[in-house]
C-alpha cells in the first residue's frame, strides 16, 4: 500500500507524482500514455457520455471513467488490459452500428454490405462515403481496435439531414451524441445555442426547441463542427473534401483585431476551408463566422487581376509597366509643382506590417511628406 | 490593450462600454463570457444598445448617447467620496490627483442621471462594484472613440482604472478592442502623420535623424502631416492634388460621404491600390491590384500587441502583386531604390527602427507571436504593460469636464442616429458581402427603431422608409426592435448602397481628429 501523502499513482506498472485535482486522464496524458477518448473537450467540465476512456483500477468492481474521475493517491491503474479492450470494443461496435458509419471499417463482405451502401448513399444524397472517411476519431478507433460494426441492414435514421443554412451540414444519422458541440457552444463559445434534446433512442443535438440552426440562437461559429469527432456536422462548401488532399497553412485571420492563429486547408491553388489553430493563442481553436466561413472573397471573380489605367473616363487594361511609370511621374510632377504637402497617402489597418512599413517609407523618405494616415480612426 | 485577451478570463469585474463585442470581436467575447458564467467575474455593461452581453451583465447602464465623460466621472465621484480609492497606487504611480478631484466633485450621482439618464443609483451600484474588484479590467472600442469627445472618453477610462489601481496588474487594465486585424500594426508601424515606427515623433530632430541614417536620406520633413480626417476637406478645397489609397475604401467609411465623394473627385490624381474595384477606386485614375493575405508573407499585430505570422496560402490572381512590391516599385522609379526580396527583409529592416519591435523575429514567432515591446532577442515579450511603471514615468490624471455631443436633435430632426457593425459583415463588406453565406444571413442594410418610436412616427416593420440627416439621405428598411432606446435609432455602415456615412457627422475630436460616427441628428419619412 503507498503511503496516502505522497501523491503517487500507478499507472500501467510506472509510478507517477500528479498535482491534486488532475483527472486520470491528466496524468496519462502528462506522461504520454494514450487513452482514447471521443466526448472528452479540453476546457470544458466532463461528461463521461462515451465511455471509451475507461480505464482498470485495482480493487475497483467496474471500469472507471478516466476523464472524470480525479487520480487518487495510491491508485493503481491499467489502461489497456483485457477487459478495458473488451469495453471499448463493445463501445465503439455500437456507435458504428447505430447511423450511417459507412466507411470501410464496416467489413464489405456481407451481403447486406451493397444494400447499407445504398441507403446511405441516397440519404446523403451523393456516392461519396462519409465525409469525415479519413479524418474521423471513430474510424481511427475502429482500425486501432479492430472493430466493425454489425447488423447494418437494420440501421435506422430516424432524424433527417439538415442542409437548411450556408455553413453547416448536421447529418443526424453520424452522431454518435458525444456532446462535444454542446460543450463547445455552450462553455467555450457560450453561444448557448444547442443541448440534447429527447430521451432514450430518441436521443438528439437540439437548438432551441429543436429549430433549423438557421433560426435559432446560433450565430454559426462553427466551433460545434471543428470539435464534432465523426461526420455528423460538417461545413457546407467542403462537405467531401478529403482530409489528404489538402495541405494545411497556418495565418492570422484577417478580419477583426482578435488575431485568431486559422489553418488554411488548400487544394489546387484553392483555399477549400479554414479551421482554428488549436492549442495555441490567443484564440486556442476557436473561431468566429467571418474567420471560418468568410473566405470566398479570395476567390471571387470580381478580384483585380490587371493594373487599370483611367482614359476618357473608362478604365483600360494596363502594364505593370504602364501603371507605375504613369503614377510616379505624375506624383514627381505634383510634387514638384505645388510641393509634396499636397500629396495625401492613406496605408491601410487590413494590410501586413511590412506592406505598412512601405509605404510609410515612400510618404516620408521618397515623397517627403508626413501626410500618411490609415482609417482606423473610421 | 494593455493586458492580454486571455487576461480577461483572469478579471473579478469586467466594465465593457462602447464594444458590441460579441459582434465585432466575437472569439474575445467568448472569454468575456466564460469568465461571468464559469469563473464569477461580475460584468458591468454600459452601452445605449441592449447588446446581447447585457445579459450576461450584473448591471446594464443605458447613457444618453455621447454622455460618456459624465458617467464616468460619476462612478470616480462615488469611488472617491466613500473612500474606495486605491491610495496606495495614487501616491505611487500618478499625479494630479487633487485636480481630478475637484473636478468630479459635481459629478453627483444625481446630477449624472440627468445627463445620462442613468439612474443614480445604479452609477452608486457600478462604482462600488467596480472598485471593489481585486482585478477590474475595462474593455472599450468605437463607441467610445468615435465622439467629438473621443479622446476625453478614452483619459476618463485611464482615469478610472488608475483610481482604483487597476493597471499593470493581471486581470486589470483599460483595453482598447481594435476593430480591423491591423490597426494596431498600422500605428506601431508609423502610419500615421505624426510619428515614425514604435511612436517616434516626426518633430523630434534625434528620432529623424536616426531614420535619415538608416534609410540613407536627408530632408525628411519636420511638420506633422495630416490626418485623414483634415486631407479630405483639404481636398476639397483644392490643397491636397494627389493621394495614394492602399486598401482603404474611404468612399464608405468616411462620416459625411457626400462632401467625401466631391472632394476625392476633386484631386488632380487618385491612385487605388487594392484587392477589389471598391467605391473609391471606381473614381481613380490608376488603380493597381494587390495580393489579398492569404496570397502573402508578412505579419499582423493585434490588438494585445502580438505580432503574428501571415503566410501565403495560395497565388494571386492574375497579375496581383504584394502591396510593399507595389509601393517599391513605384519608390524606384522615383529615384529612391526599395530593393526588398522579399518580406522578410523588410521585417528586419523594421527590427532595425523599431525598438519595440527589435527582439522580434520571423522565427521567434514561428509557432506562436510575441507581444512588444520586445526590445531584445532574449526578451520574452510583454503581455501586460505598466506592471512597474507607466511609459512616462507617472500617470497624470486629467481633469476632464462634460461636453455635449456636437449635433443635438432639435424639431426638424428628432431622432438620434448611432452606427456600427452587424456580427457577419466587416467594414465596408467588400470581402464579407463577396460570401454568399454571410450575405445570405445579413443580405440589406435596415435601420433598428423603438417600438415606441415606430407607432410615434407611424412607421411599420419591414417597411422602407427614408432617413434624412443635415448631410444626406438613405432608404432602408426598418427592423422594430428592444436594442435601441426610445429616441434612438441604429444603422450598421456595411452596406454602400445606403450607406450609413451619408447621414453622419463629421465634425472631429479636436485631438484624435475621430468623427463623431456614434451620434447625429435624424429625421424619419414615412414609407418610400
Ligand atoms: S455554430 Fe457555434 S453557435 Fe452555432 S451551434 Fe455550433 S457552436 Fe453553437
Ligand atoms: S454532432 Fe458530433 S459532436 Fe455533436 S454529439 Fe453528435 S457526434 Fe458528438
Ligand atoms: S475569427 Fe473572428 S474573432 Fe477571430 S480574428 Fe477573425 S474575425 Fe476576429
Ligand atoms: S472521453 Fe471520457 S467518457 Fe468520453
Amino acid at each position: 500500500m503507498e503511503n496516502q501523502n505522497t501523491i503517487v499513482i500507478n499507472i500501467n506498472g510506472n509510478r507517477f507524482n500528479f498535482v491534486k485535482g488532475d483527472t486520470i486522464l491528466d496524468v496519462a496524458r502528462q506522461n504520454n500514455i494514450e487513452i482514447p477518448t471521443l466526448c472528452h473537450l479540453k476546457g470544458t467540465l466532463p461528461t463521461g457520455n462515451c465511455r471509451v476512456c475507461v480505464v482498470e483500477i485495482a480493487g475497483e468492481q467496474d471500469l472507471t471513467i478516466s476523464c472524470e474521475t480525479k487520480a487518487a493517491a495510491g491508485m493503481i491503474v491499467q489502461t489497456e488490459s483485457s477487459r478495458v479492450v473488451a469495453s471499448r470494443k463493445q463501445t465503439i461496435k455500437k456507435m458504428l452500428s447505430m447511423g450511417n458509419h459507412n466507411c470501410a471499417v464496416r467489413a464489405p463482405h456481407e451481403e447486406s454490405w451493397t444494400q447499407y451502401q445504398l441507403k446511405v448513399q441516397g440519404e446523403d444524397n451523393s456516392p461519396e462515403l462519409c465525409p469525415a472517411w479519413g479524418d474521423c476519431r471513430l474510424q481511427d478507433l475502429a482500425y486501432y481496435y479492430q472493430v466493425s460494426g454489425s447488423d447494418y441492414s437494420n440501421v435506422q435514421t430516424l432524424y433527417s439531414m439538415e442542409m437548411a443554412n450556408p455553413f453547416i451540414i448536421r447529418d443526424f444519422s453520424r452522431c454518435i451524441l458525444c456532446g462535444r458541440c454542446v460543450k463547445a457552444c455552450n462553455e467555450i463559445q457560450v453561444n448557448d445555442a444547442i443541448e440534447f434534446g429527447y430521451d432514450g433512442d430518441r436521443k438528439k443535438i437540439v437548438a432551441g426547441d429543436d429549430k433549423p440552426l438557421k433560426d435559432s440562437d446560433c450565430v454559426f461559429c462553427g466551433e460545434c463542427v471543428q470539435v464534432c469527432p465523426v461526420g455528423a456536422l460538417v461545413p457546407k462548401d467542403a462537405r467531401f473534401d478529403r482530409q489528404w488532399e489538402s495541405k494545411k497553412v497556418r495565418s492570422t485571420c484577417s478580419y477583426c483585431g482578435v488575431g485568431c492563429q486559422i489553418d488554411f486547408h488548400v487544394k489546387n491553388n484553392r483555399i477549400i476551408k479554414i479551421t482554428g489553430a488549436e492549442d495555441t493563442a490567443p484564440n486556442d481553436g476557436s473561431l468566429c463566422v467571418k474567420g471560418r466561413f468568410g473566405f470566398n472573397f479570395v476567390h471571387s471573380q470580381d478580384r483585380l487581376t490587371t493594373p487599370l489605367i483611367k482614359e476618357n473616363g473608362k478604365f483600360r487594361e494596363a502594364s505593370w509597366d504602364e501603371a507605375l511609370d504613369l503614377t510616379s511621374k505624375r506624383l514627381s510632377e505634383i510634387k514638384d509643382q505645388y510641393g509634396a504637402d499636397t500629396i495625401g497617402v492613406l496605408t491601410s489597418a487590413r494590410v501586413t506590417n511590412e506592406d505598412n512599413y512601405a509605404a510609410m517609407k515612400f510618404t516620408r523618405a521618397v515623397l517627403k511628406t508626413n501626410n500618411i494616415d490609415h482609417c482606423a480612426r473610421l | 490593450m494593455t493586458n492580454t485577451i486571455g487576461d480577461v478570463e483572469e478579471a473579478d469585474v469586467i466594465l465593457v462600454t462602447g464594444s458590441n463585442t460579441t459582434e465585432n470581436h466575437p472569439v474575445l467575447s467568448a472569454f468575456v463570457k466564460r469568465a461571468v458564467k464559469f469563473k464569477n467575474a461580475k460584468m458591468i455593461v454600459v452601452d445605449p444598445r441592449q447588446i446581447k452581453l447585457t445579459k450576461f451583465a450584473e448591471q446594464w447602464l443605458r447613457p444618453n448617447l455621447g454622455t460618456d465623460v459624465a458617467w464616468i466621472n460619476g462612478l470616480m465621484h462615488v469611488i472617491i467620496s466613500e473612500n474606495l480609492h486605491n491610495k496606495e497606487f495614487i501616491e505611487k504611480r500618478t499625479t494630479d490627483f487633487e485636480k481630478l478631484k475637484s473636478m468630479v466633485e459635481k459629478f453627483t450621482p444625481d446630477y449624472v442621471e440627468k445627463i445620462t439618464g442613468i439612474p443614480a443609483q445604479q452609477i452608486i451600484d457600478a462604482a462600488r462594484l467596480y472598485a471593489k474588484a481585486k482585478a477590474g479590467a475595462i474593455l472599450y472600442c468605437m463607441g467610445i472613440t468615435q465622439h467629438t469627445t473621443g479622446t476625453d472618453n478614452v483619459k476618463s477610462l485611464a482615469n478610472l482604472a488608475m483610481l482604483c489601481g487597476n493597471l499593470g496588474i493581471a486581470g486589470g487594465g483599460v483595453n482598447p478592442l481594435r476593430g480591423q486585424n491591423n490597426v494596431q500594426g498600422a500605428c506601431d508601424m508609423g502610419g500615421l502623420p505624426n510619428v515614425f515606427t514604435a511612436y517616434q515623433p516626426v518633430t523630434d530632430e534625434a528620432a529623424r535623424k536616426r531614420m535619415e541614417d538608416a534609410w540613407g536620406v536627408t530632408g525628411l520633413s519636420e511638420k506633422n502631416g495630416l490626418t485623414v480626417t483634415k486631407m479630405v476637406p483639404m481636398a476639397h478645397d483644392g490643397e491636397i492634388k494627389a493621394m495614394y489609397i492602399i486598401g482603404e475604401n474611404p468612399l464608405v467609411s468616411d462620416p459625411d460621404l457626400n462632401h467625401a465623394e466631391k472632394s476625392f473627385g476633386n484631386l488632380d490624381f487618385l491612385v487605388v491600390q487594392d484587392i477589389f474595384m471598391t467605391e473609391t477606386a471606381q473614381i481613380a485614375d490608376v488603380i493597381l491590384p494587390s495580393a489579398c493575405f492569404a496570397e502573402k508573407e508578412g505579419t499582423f499585430s493585434n490588438t494585445e500587441r502580438r505580432v503574428q505570422r501571415v503566410r501565403k496560402a495560395v497565388e494571386a490572381p492574375g497579375a496581383a502583386w504584394d502591396d510593399w512590391k507595389i509601393t517599391s516599385e513605384i519608390a524606384k522609379r522615383m529615384g529612391y531604390p526599395m530593393a526588398y526580396k522579399n518580406a522578410r527583409e523588410i521585417f528586419e529592416e523594421i527590427m532595425k527602427v523599431t525598438p519595440s519591435y527589435a527582439g522580434i523575429t520571423y522565427d521567434r514567432i514561428d509557432r506562436e507571436g510575441l507581444h512588444w515591446p520586445c526590445p531584445s532577442q532574449e526578451h520574452p515579450g510583454t503581455p501586460i504593460l505598466h506592471t512597474e511603471q507607466f511609459t512616462r514615468g507617472k500617470g497624470v490624471f486629467h481633469a476632464i469636464d462634460y461636453i455635449s455631443p456636437a449635433e443635438q436633435v432639435d424639431e426638424e430632426y428628432p431622432l438620434y442616429l448611432t452606427t456600427g457593425r452587424v456580427l457577419y459583415h466587416y467594414h465596408t463588406g467588400t470581402m464579407t458581402r463577396r460570401t454568399e453565406g454571410l450575405n445570405e444571413r445579413a443580405p440589406e442594410s435596415f435601420v433598428e427603431i423603438s417600438a415606441e418610436d415606430a407607432k410615434k412616427f407611424g412607421i411599420e416593420d419591414g417597411s422602407m422608409i427614408t432617413v434624412a440627416s443635415r448631410r444626406g439621405e438613405i432608404k432602408v428598411r426598418t427592423k422594430i426592435s428592444d436594442m435601441v432606446d426610445i429616441g434612438t435609432v441604429f444603422i450598421p455602415f456595411h452596406y454602400a448602397e445606403a450607406a450609413a456615412n451619408k447621414l453622419t457627422n463629421a465634425a472631429l475630436d479636436p485631438v484624435s481628429n475621430i468623427p463623431e460616427y456614434k451620434v447625429c441628428a435624424i429625421k424619419l419619412s414615412g414609407t418610400a
